[in-house]
């Protein structure tokens, strides 16, 4: 009785967040249309009481709940914490724009809060099953959103191609899982590393089944070779659901492969630092140089996002506390970003049009200095030029690369940062150096203005003082690692 | 009230225009430009203000640092806030309060679109370059010296020229390139020392070849800055496409950030890789004292042609500090505060024209003597400067590192002394070209002379220029302790007595 009790109430949050899903969902058939933005503050709340309940039954020590098949350690916690932060910001950045495109309906709220749950089950799981069952919580719920405007033909074929390439690297996940379990005879993550700590293993199958494994989260990640769905489905996306696929769901990407690779396959590290170096400086390569092709500003912050992953697959490859906790703090950092990022083109859209392309941007300074500002610091932020957070993300993931003794792939790292900087700039070029094309007036909330500027001055305010992030996410590492 | 300023003064010296800066952007008005620039004004006469007793309240018989501050800013990885400046930081530190003042006094009605934010970029540029050369921690430093590529970036960008756009992009991508490097470097050296505290740099024992390669890394942030030969190519452009401002600032402090940088970071720290590349520095500065001085004769633009001069006279800084004497050394110290003077004025000078004509280039003028007597008046002076005369303060410096050049090598000497006929020649030949002769075209018939606000600061410059030149003492009696303390340094050898595990 004691155990299940125990077991609940370390699963609070998520059990909260299913039901608040379902009853919004239900709700919504109640409600006339001029009244849904009471959906919106119950799934606002519902973040706020998961966000409570995560906090307040925070302890710094592991447990485990669910016959060991869910943890409860600091770095869940914290990351939960994020994935909660993110997702409200993402529900306040996309609410107008959602309005005018007739996707303001339950569904879009309950498909969050099931993706909000199967990431949050991806950063608790203990156990492959679990693990891959928050994965495909989180896979379907994104493939229904992208799908969610549905006589939009661009985002109904981005869902195709989803859908199609999700499902088979799934299968390539379960497949190398697989193995594993053949070769171990357990799912559960402290069983495997057990396992292969003590016992004579047959290393062939093992690296195949790691090869495997390896390549499904490097599809969920969007890392090179990996990459191909990436910049079609944010392009293809609305840019409310894309602004949720870059963001939050990296955070559980992060903690799926420290479960999956560090606490149960920590006896192959060297040969999943080898699969992550080459993973990394072909994603930072192809992330960087594709991107100064782009006229999309959307398909531009993908490849982004692609050479972003390759930095914290730099930080992961040096296996390492330091390497772990440089990766998380680029990664949360990464998101803070790309959410200021996509939510200034979601403050620049209106009804029918779209601010996707970079033109878009043209004289922005003009239009609305200030609007303009915050980009650029998103711009800076993202290009990793001090004093934003976007510097200390890299110089994080730099030093413990170099500790762990890659002097030559720092370099190499460093000299693609420079191209990187390049199309960066040249977003701030548009805004600022250009005459405007566009003369629309800025039509947004009040609450979304001062969010994302809250959002943005804070990749500065955190650049300027970032001990306290970097404390958390090495709390969170060495709690949970150590 | 008085200590607590005093122990401070270098907090202050930066924030003070920073926070001016935000104020002036904070409270743009587009319809009353003339707030925006008083407001300015104030800001960066009260932020001059503040750095004047630096001067004042100096330990001239110290050769260390002093006025030294700090917290502790980042303790996961040992970053500190801490400050601290000697001899040679003192006097650029005053340069670039001072220019700040003299570059908005110049703006005043020649900027008319988006004033605050123009204004508000040199003021928040001012304080962070005062950063760069009073930071005494690694990271603190880099954070500086990268955090001023932006409003540079904005300002050649938004008032700059028609090809703008290239220009600032090349030099934003130059210079964040070799400062990555840096920054490589610095990692390393953090996980040699557990820390970013750059006198802590200074006692490390490192081997010749990884001397070598911080060197290097040094090399790559330093020499695009300063810039030397050959990477210079991104500093004609940008100074022909940035508004007359933009440039003062380039050649007045920015390129003194890198000469400081050499003498702050990559000497002191790789003393023994600085001895053993000393031939191959040497020559890059020759190079660039020679060889870009001829390019400078071939010049049509005003502002390139200058621009030229400017890296060939960088190129005596750098000899200077390469032949590790002591002439050498004060010798370029006092040259970079000159040329800030001097090159300050000559592209304020064109400014003056450009304002009036829109033209840079010099077979658009000719004959402006007869139309302008008192701007001719300066221009001459400043020529005359900018070519190493006697009793100005241009003639100071470049004598100082020939005689310290003798000392090392006759022929570096020969080389160099060379540039005082060619610096003369450019020069004096672009005065003759726009001042003299016949008055070219009605354009120049109908030009105004200076008024009130050009005289008065080509004035004060000017007034500085011959100070400096007839009377260099107070600035060599600041940086004498210094520099003797910094050779003695230099003289040192820093390889470990047994080889260490290396990289």
């Amino acid at each position: 009785m004691e155990n299940i009790r125990y077991d609940l109430i370390t699963a609070l949050p998520e059990i909260v967040i299913v039901c608040m899903a379902m009853f919004i969902l239900l709700a919504d058939l109640f409600l006339k249309s001029s009244n849904r933005i009471a959906i919106y503050v119950l799934a606002q709340v519902t973040l706020l009481v998961a966000a409570y309940l995560t906090f307040s039954t925070h302890t710094p020590s592991v447990g485990y709940a669910f016959t060991g098949t869910f943890v409860d350690d600091a770095m869940a916690d914290v990351l939960k914490l994020m994935i909660y932060l993110g997702t409200s910001l993402i529900f306040v950045y996309s609410r107008q724009y959602i309005q005018l495109r007739e996707m303001y309906r339950g569904e879009f709220y309950a498909l969050v809060l099931f993706s909000v749950v199967g990431m949050m089950i991806m950063v608790s799981g203990q156990n492959m099953l679990t693990l891959y069952v928050g994965l495909e919580l989180l896979s379907l719920s994104l493939y229904a959103l992208v799908a969610l405007d549905r006589d939009n033909a661009r985002a109904t074929e981005a869902a195709m191609k989803y859908f199609v390439l999700g499902a088979l690297a799934s299968g390539m996940l379960l497949y190398g899982m697989s193995m594993i379990y053949g070769m171990t005879g357990s799912l559960n993550i402290s069983e495997i590393n057990n396992a292969l700590m003590g016992g004579e293993n047959v290393q062939s199958v093992l690296i195949l089944g790691l090869v495997f494994i390896v390549a499904g989260l490097a599809f969920k990640l969007g890392a090179v070779p990996f990459q191909m769905w990436v910049p079609d489905v944010y392009e293809g996306s609305p840019t409310a659901i894309t602004l949720l696929i870059s963001s939050v769901p990296k955070l559980a990407a992060f903690a799926f492969i420290i479960r999956m690779l560090e606490q149960g396959l920590h006896t192959l590290a060297v040969d999943w630092q080898q699969m992550l170096m080459i993973m990394a400086v072909l994603s930072i390569v192809i992330g960087n140089v594709t991107a100064i092709a782009q006229t999309n500003l959307k398909r531009m912050l993908a490849y982004s996002t692609i050479s972003h992953v390759g930095f914290v697959l730099f930080g992961l490859m040096s296996a390492s506390i330091n390497g772990f906790t440089s990766a998380l703090f680029y990664i949360v950092s990464y998101v803070l970003m790309t959410l200021a990022g996509f939510g200034m083109i979601l403050l620049l859209s209106r009804k029918g049009f779209e601010a996707e392309k970079l033109d878009d941007l043209k004289g922005l300074n003009q239009r609305s200095p200030w609007h303009a500002f915050l980009m650029l610091i998103v711009m800076f932020s993202m290009a990793g030029v001090p004093p934003t957070l976007g510097f200390y993300a890299k110089f994080t993931v730099l030093q413990a690369a170099l500790q762990a003794g890659f002097l030559w792939l720092v370099v190499f790292a460093v000299l693609m940062a420079v191209i990187g900087a390049f199309y960066y700039l040249r977003v701030i070029k548009l805004m600022y150096f250009d005459e405007p094309v566009d003369h629309h007036p800025i039509q947004a909330p009040m609450d979304m203005r001062i969010v994302l500027g809250v959002n943005a001055l804070a990749l500065l305010a955190i650049g300027l003082m970032p001990q306290g992030l970097m404390e958390l996410c090495s709390y969170a590492i060495s709690k949970s690692l150590g | 009230m008085v200590d607590y300023f005093i122990q401070h003064i270098l907090s202050f010296s930066i924030w003070v225009p920073v926070l001016a800066g935000i104020v002036v952007l904070a409270t743009a008005n587009d319809s009353k430009p003339n707030v925006t620039r008083w407001l300015a004004l104030l800001g960066g006469i009260l932020s001059f203000l503040v750095t004047i007793p630096l001067y004042t309240h100096f330990n001239f018989a110290d050769g260390g640092f002093q006025f030294q501050e700090g917290f502790s800013w980042i303790p996961a990885f040992n970053i500190n806030y801490h400050l601290g400046v000697d001899g040679i930081a003192i006097p650029l530190i005053l340069l670039t309060s001072f220019t700040t003042v003299i570059v908005i006094i110049s703006a005043w009605e020649v900027i008319e679109k988006r004033v605050a934010q123009y204004m508000a970029s040199f003021l928040i540029m001012s304080g962070l370059m005062i950063g760069v050369f009073s930071a005494l921690d690694a990271i603190l430093y880099y954070v500086f010296w990268e955090a001023m590529l932006i409003p540079m970036f904005l300002i050649i960008g938004i008032w700059g020229g028609p090809n703008r756009v290239y220009a600032t992009v090349k030099f934003f991508l130059y210079t964040l390139l070799g400062s990555l490097l840096m920054l490589v470097a610095f990692i390393y050296l953090y996980y040699q020392t557990g820390s970013f505290d750059i006198t802590a740099y200074y006692r490390l024992p490192i081997p010749l070849n990884v001397q070598v390669l911080i060197f290097l890394a040094f090399f790559a942030a330093f020499a695009v800055k300063i810039p030397m030969w050959p990477v210079h190519t991104w500093l004609p452009d940008a100074h022909v496409e940035a508004p007359t401002g933009g440039s003062v600032v380039l050649a007045a402090i920015a390129l003194k950030l890198g000469g400081y940088s050499f003498l702050r970071f990559a000497m002191p720290i790789a003393p023994d890789a600085s001895h053993h590349l000393s031939g191959y520095m040497i020559a890059l500065s020759l190079i660039a004292i020679v060889y870009i001085a001829l390019v400078a004769l071939v010049q049509k633009d005003m502002k390139k042609l200058i621009a030229y001069s400017s890296i060939s006279h960088m190129g005596f800084v750098t000899l200077g500090f390469f032949i590790f004497n002591n002439l050498g050394l004060e010798g370029a110290v006092v040259q970079m505060v000159s040329h800030g003077f001097i090159s300050a004025a000559m592209f304020l000078c064109v400014g003056v024209l450009y304002d009036r004509v829109h033209s840079r280039q010099i077979e658009s003028y000719g004959g402006v003597a007869n139309t302008m007597p008192v701007f001719a008046a300066f221009v001459v002076l400043f020529a005359m400067a900018n070519s190493g005369l006697p009793g100005t303060s241009g003639f100071v410096g470049e004598f100082m590192v020939i005689l310290g050049a003798i000392q090392v090598n006759f022929w570096y000497a020969f080389l160099a002394s060379f540039t005082l006929i060619f610096g003369a020649a450019y020069t004096l030949w672009m005065v003759k070209r726009v001042f003299y002769g016949e008055i070219a075209n009605e354009k120049v018939a109908a030009l105004k002379d200076l008024n009130k606000r050009e005289f008065l600061i080509l004035a004060i410059l000017a007034l500085l220029v011959l100070a400096l030149g007839i009377y260099p003492q107070p600035l060599t009696d600041m940086t004498n302790a210094t520099v003797t303390q910094l050779l003695s340094h230099l003289a040192q050898s820093k390889l470990p007595a047994s080889l260490p595990s290396g990289l």
